[in-house]
């Protein structure tokens, strides 16, 4: 008994801190997303036209499709470049300095602010910028392309910039416990590269690409600055329209968005998680 | 294992990868540099420091000095408080307690909410409450939301291998459990509080989407980034991310140059 106390006050400052700045705010947000409001004040009450308007609402329905689309590509490109990385990493790089001083190289960037790293790609994709550049000089076109920087394409370029090393590091954390016999078995016993692949490092992997995919899915799902910086504001996402409406100081609307989205985002998780059991992992 | 074709694929993808997460930035801080006259892509239109010295100008950024100076405090706050509130934490979860598994799933959860919802959240939570919100209150407690979640992790991966042995030893000497916390565990694990501080720091420095609706009326560094994005269309945008990431890399750099060096007296003293 005297143990579970000592526990509980160690645990206590962490407790405490997630019950004043999470749990209480999240609270906050769903009896917020039902109250009503003018265009100067919040009107506590208890009624559903905020949520009757987030689901009767044909902008809400298409930016939700705009939003998946970003995050099943994201996720799908980061998944192959993560996976095939960490493959590397593990597999192909021999020696545990060598391994340690690449995998650190991959994760310096991770130390830079996401503005920055976001930034840094408009004198690449700018109209003169370095690839229009390149592609005139080569003589591949004649006129600048102009869907390279404040587009679809820039938005999910910086995405897989910013968050393929969330899918690689738990890959590559996974990959590194298999066990190396199981693969010479299987190699024994007559597989080939994509067999061994396919039946015995990928199904060992799961735990790993489940969390990547937790990580990416979820950022891209409640991003708004990338989209809003890389698509100049001619595109749109959940994130991006929520921080609209807190900026027009729609309280009410915007904390009904965001507890859909909260809902959204937790039926996706929950997915994964069904589909592959992390548990061991943690 | 892929033959001699497929180790020179994945060789040829890694180096790609590397150039295509280190390119950009590179660019910017090469950019940073250009000419009075230059523009925000290349050519470089000479080479000046022209650029940081307008980030001082109050016209050129909101208010630099001040930005810089308030995330650096914040950031020291949220590493100080999520080195030892980890730490605690930490030990708490060595063995099972009552509600052990409910504090775990929350702490995961907030990892994994949208930052953009947990801003919101504190955000009314301050406006309900008729608490005006801060960069060193509010946005204090919500970068705490992002940090903490990060420090237990590590801290659950450390105690995981972690040779209890050696604490039963302290103990069969007579070491109280604080002596014993203190002498035997704390250095042992202090590699480890080091790299929660580091993240605490890089975490809190760069972080904006949980900050941006909780920091009141004073902004952060990134925040000062953010708003510059829309309408700063000069190389002073360059000079600010190039001065930002320097400064980070400075800290982290100082933090494991003494970590190095702490970690080689302390051998030499063990040959000694």
């Amino acid at each position: 008994m005297r143990g579970a106390v000592t526990s509980w006050l160690l645990a206590a400052p962490l407790a405490l801190v997630l019950a004043v700045f999470l749990v209480v705010p999240l609270f906050v947000l769903v009896v917020v997303s039902f109250y009503d409001y003018d265009s100067v004040r919040l009107i506590p009450d208890f009624v559903f036209t905020n949520y009757i308007e987030v689901f009767g609402s044909m902008v809400t329905w298409r930016t939700y499709a705009k939003t998946f689309t970003f995050a099943v590509t994201v996720w799908a490109i980061t998944l192959l470049i993560g996976f095939w990385i960490a493959y590397y990493l593990t597999f192909v790089i021999e020696g545990t300095t060598k391994r340690t001083l690449l995998f650190l190289i991959c994760t310096i960037p991770f130390w830079t602010s996401n503005l920055i790293r976001m930034i840094a790609w408009v004198p690449f994709l700018g109209r003169n910028g370095l690839l229009n550049q390149a592609l005139i000089g080569s003589g591949a076109i004649e006129e600048p392309l102009e869907f390279l920087l404040f587009s679809d394409f820039a938005v999910t370029l910086a995405f897989v910039h910013l968050y393929t090393l969330f899918m690689v590091v738990p890959i590559f954390n996974t990959m590194m416990r298999i066990d190396r016999r199981l693969i010479e078995a299987a190699v024994d016993a007559g597989a080939g590269f994509w067999r061994v692949l396919w039946h015995v490092i990928l199904p060992l992997c799961k735990p790993g690409i489940a969390i990547g995919s937790i990580f990416v899915i979820v950022l891209v799902m409640g991003d708004f600055a990338t989209v809003r910086l890389m698509s100049g504001g001619q595109s749109a996402s959940v994130g991006l329209m929520i921080s609209a409406q807190i900026s027009l100081l729609q309280y009410p609307a915007a904390a009904a968005n965001a507890v859909v989205l909260l809902a959204v985002v937790l039926m996706m998780v929950a997915a994964i998680l069904r589909v592959v059991d992390i548990r061991k992992e943690l | 294992m892929p033959g001699r074709l497929g180790r020179l694929l994945l060789a040829t993808l890694f180096v790609v990868f590397v150039l295509f997460l280190y390119g950009p930035t590179l660019t910017i801080v090469v950019l940073s540099f250009q000419g009075p006259d230059g523009g925000l892509t290349f050519p470089m239109n000479g080479v000046s420091l022209h650029w940081f010295g307008r980030l001082f100008e109050q016209q050129a950024v909101g208010d630099f000095g001040a930005s810089i100076t308030r995330s650096l405090a914040l950031a020291a706050m949220v590493t100080a408080a999520t080195v030892v509130v980890s730490l605690a934490a930490g030990m708490a979860f060595r063995r099972r307690f009552p509600g052990s598994s409910w504090l775990f799933y929350l702490t995961i959860a907030s990892l994994i909410l949208p930052s953009l919802l947990v801003g919101l959240g504190i955000g009314l939570t301050f406006n309900r409450a008729e608490i005006d919100t801060n960069w060193w209150s509010s946005a204090f407690g919500a970068q705490l939301t992002w940090t903490l979640p990060f420090g237990l992790l590590i801290m659950l991966a450390v105690f995981n291998r972690f040779d209890a042995a050696w604490e039963e030893a302290a103990r069969d000497l007579g070491a109280t459990p604080w002596q014993s916390f203190w002498h035997v565990v704390l250095p042992i694990v202090a590699p480890s509080v080091i790299g929660i501080a580091l993240f605490g720091f890089t975490l809190s420095f760069d972080e904006f989407a949980r900050t941006l609706l909780t920091a009141g009326v004073d902004n952060t560094l990134p925040l000062e980034i953010l708003g510059m994005t829309t309408t700063v269309t000069t190389p002073v945008l360059y000079a600010l991310g190039t001065a930002s990431t320097a400064l980070s890399f400075a800290v982290i750099g100082v933090a494991l140059i003494a970590l190095w060096r702490a970690r080689a007296r302390r051998i030499a003293a063990a040959a000694r």
